[in-house]
């Protein structure tokens, strides 16, 4: 599966608060929680955004909360996947748990700019700067997260081990 | 080759002799614990994958804490969920308010959780528990949902840092200045994946509620969990508070660390983390020369609403007032310390001060309510975190900071120690 959009560039250390702010978390309905998706990091993101386009950051995002609304936030929004340096590890594991797409690379991170058309092949980890003409190569997802992936989720995952039994 | 204590308690979880870092297993869980603003979704999942009971009704525990009492119709329904839930499921813990308290406070003051237990929780401070000697993490709302069917979670085994603190403490330092500093030392990314392992004779010296404060932040160090070995304090605390069995782990001697960081507590002055991350700390004699002024000062929360950390407060505030134009909230972080400091006398000392005094919450700590700031304002807080928009409009700003610097700058209306307020000099 190939995902392709625009890139939106963010610094280091986002945390959830910046992705999804409290304010807004007496609610989980997706379609809500997008209307506030990068709210305080980014107070113009959703205006500027549209479907499919891509999150480009630099280290540890999402650190801070373990609130899986931001990663649903993200999702809801209509951001096809999150390209960052590294990933905080609740960050990390709820974005596999729920379907998030996500990668980490250092040089894409650093070499893609904002409004870039970023195209990424989900299987081989391989992520083509269309504007610059270049190719990155993120990070292998552990075998154990394909899994989880191809099971479709967690929860997916868990109801077949559960019939195994 | 030994094993650490977060190895061995996973090891022992995953039914495994021994496990390396980086390892894959699956472990069964003693406590899979969930919040109002979490377990909506854990619950949502758990009934979309057809569930219909809980692995154990003693081993689930809800806590309905952060926008508690209800702040809003929107959370009255959150609450409700959590309730119906509860009821449905028979669960032993779940706590309505007025038996509350703030999570990370609650469980180990009701012996909830215990030593050697492989705790997991949809609420990213759940590594607070690391402070009794048990492998605790936070973990996202799906893991909650997947554990309360299973009883089980999956784990990679972390790499462990040791951190070595040596040396008595200075005057008004305590757990919060040690973490503070470490994070400070390290970065918020510094210990990313990694267990952080405390110990050294400060450790050793120190009671329970600064162990659990240091856990508590390991997280916002990036860390999976924080830990320290379990030792006669910790029998001490847990020995009344236990309805079940409890082990104590111990890390080898020749277990392997990826790094070891030795610190001089003779050295370490009170930490205040300035906006907008914990590791942008400063040492007081620094931090009181910018003349930060504050709004509000905010003592609470699972790091720092302990008993201990009340008397703290209480004895820097007595006989003083609360700046004219300042808001001192006070949060008890459970219903036990709340009356607890009432009989000793500390609320008396707070309302004599000029300070509110509130039934626990999270509250104010994310924003939630019971204490928003207003744009451009400042609060300085015992809490975990200063992020932008953490306590509330996106241009407020939050300086983290332990009970007593709370208590003098509330006084004095900017960022202070407790010593200058004898010379009351306030702005």
């Amino acid at each position: 599966m190939k995902l392709r959009g625009k890139a939106h560039k963010f610094g280091a250390d986002i945390d959830t608060d910046a992705i999804i702010p409290a304010r807004y978390l007496n609610t989980s309905d997706p379609a809500e929680l997008a209307k506030h998706c990068m709210e305080d990091a980014d107070k113009e993101f959703m205006k500027k955004m549209t479907a499919g386009d891509i999150i480009v950051a630099d280290k540890n995002f999402g650190c801070g909360s373990s609130r899986e609304h931001a990663p649903i936030a993200i999702k809801a929004a209509g951001v096809s996947c999150v390209i960052a340096k590294s990933f905080a590890r609740i960050f990390y594991r709820n974005a596999f748990n729920m379907g998030l797409p996500i990668f980490e690379s250092v040089e894409a991170a650093d070499d893609i700019f904002a409004g870039d058309e970023v195209e990424v092949d989900v299987d081989s980890g391989e992520i083509k700067n269309i504007t610059k003409g270049k190719t990155y190569k993120a990070q292998p997802i552990p075998p154990f997260m394909q899994e989880l992936i191809n099971a479709g989720g967690l929860m997916q995952h868990v109801a077949k081990k559960q019939v195994r039994r | 080759m030994g094993m650490t204590i977060t190895e061995k308690i996973l090891a022992a979880h995953a039914g495994l002799e021994r496990v390396e870092p980086g390892q894959l297993i699956n472990a069964k869980v003693d406590i899979a614990l969930g919040n109002d603003i979490t377990a909506p979704i854990a619950i949502k999942e758990f009934k979309k994958a057809g569930a219909t009971q809980v692995f154990d009704r003693d081993k689930v525990v809800l806590v309905p804490d952060h926008f508690t009492p209800n702040k809003d119709i929107q959370s009255a329904e959150q609450c409700k969920m959590l309730r119906e839930f509860a009821q449905e499921q028979d669960l032993t813990h779940y706590y309505e308010t007025g038996e509350m308290g703030v999570e990370h406070a609650l469980l180990p003051e009701q012996g909830v959780v215990l030593p050697g237990d492989l705790v997991i929780g949809a609420d990213s401070h759940t590594c607070t528990y690391g402070g009794l000697g048990a492998f605790a993490t936070g973990v996202g709302s799906t893991d909650l949902a997947a554990a309360m069917i299973t009883g089980e979670a999956w784990f990679k085994v972390p790499e462990s840092m040791k951190f070595i603190f040596n040396g008595k403490l200075n005057k008004w330092v305590e757990g919060k200045d040690l973490i503070l500093f470490t994070i400070g030392d390290i970065g918020v990314d510094g210990a990313l994946y990694r267990a952080m392992e405390f110990c050294g004779e400060t450790i050793e010296n120190m009671g329970m509620a600064g162990r659990l404060t240091i856990a508590n932040m390991a997280i916002e160090a990036g860390a999976k969990n924080g830990i320290i070995a379990p030792d006669k304090t910790t029998e001490e605390y847990v020995k009344t508070r236990a309805k079940r069995p409890y082990k104590f782990y111990q890390s080898d001697p020749d277990a392997s660390y990826v790094s070891v960081r030795e610190y001089d507590c003779t050295k370490i002055e009170p930490q205040i983390a300035f906006p907008h991350l914990p590791e942008n700390t400063k040492g007081l004699s620094e931090a009181v020369t910018l003349n930060v002024k504050i709004d509000q000062a905010v003592i609470g929360s699972c790091t720092n609403g302990r008993l201990e950390d009340l008397r703290t407060a209480a004895s820097v505030l007595k006989g003083h007032k609360v700046h004219k134009y300042v808001r001192l909230l006070v949060i008890p972080a459970t219903q036990w310390i709340y009356r607890q400091a009432m009989k000793e006398g500390l609320f008396d000392i707070f309302l004599d001060a000029g300070a509110a005094i509130s039934t626990p919450t999270c509250g104010p700590c994310l924003g939630g309510h019971m204490g928003i700031l207003a744009k451009g304002e400042r609060a300085i807080a015992t809490t975990n975190r200063n992020f932008v928009g953490r306590m509330g409009h996106p241009e407020s700003e939050v300086y983290l900071a332990n009970p007593a610097i709370t208590a003098a700058s509330a006084v004095l209306g900017r960022i202070a120690s407790p010593d200058e307020l004898n010379l009351k000099k306030s702005i």
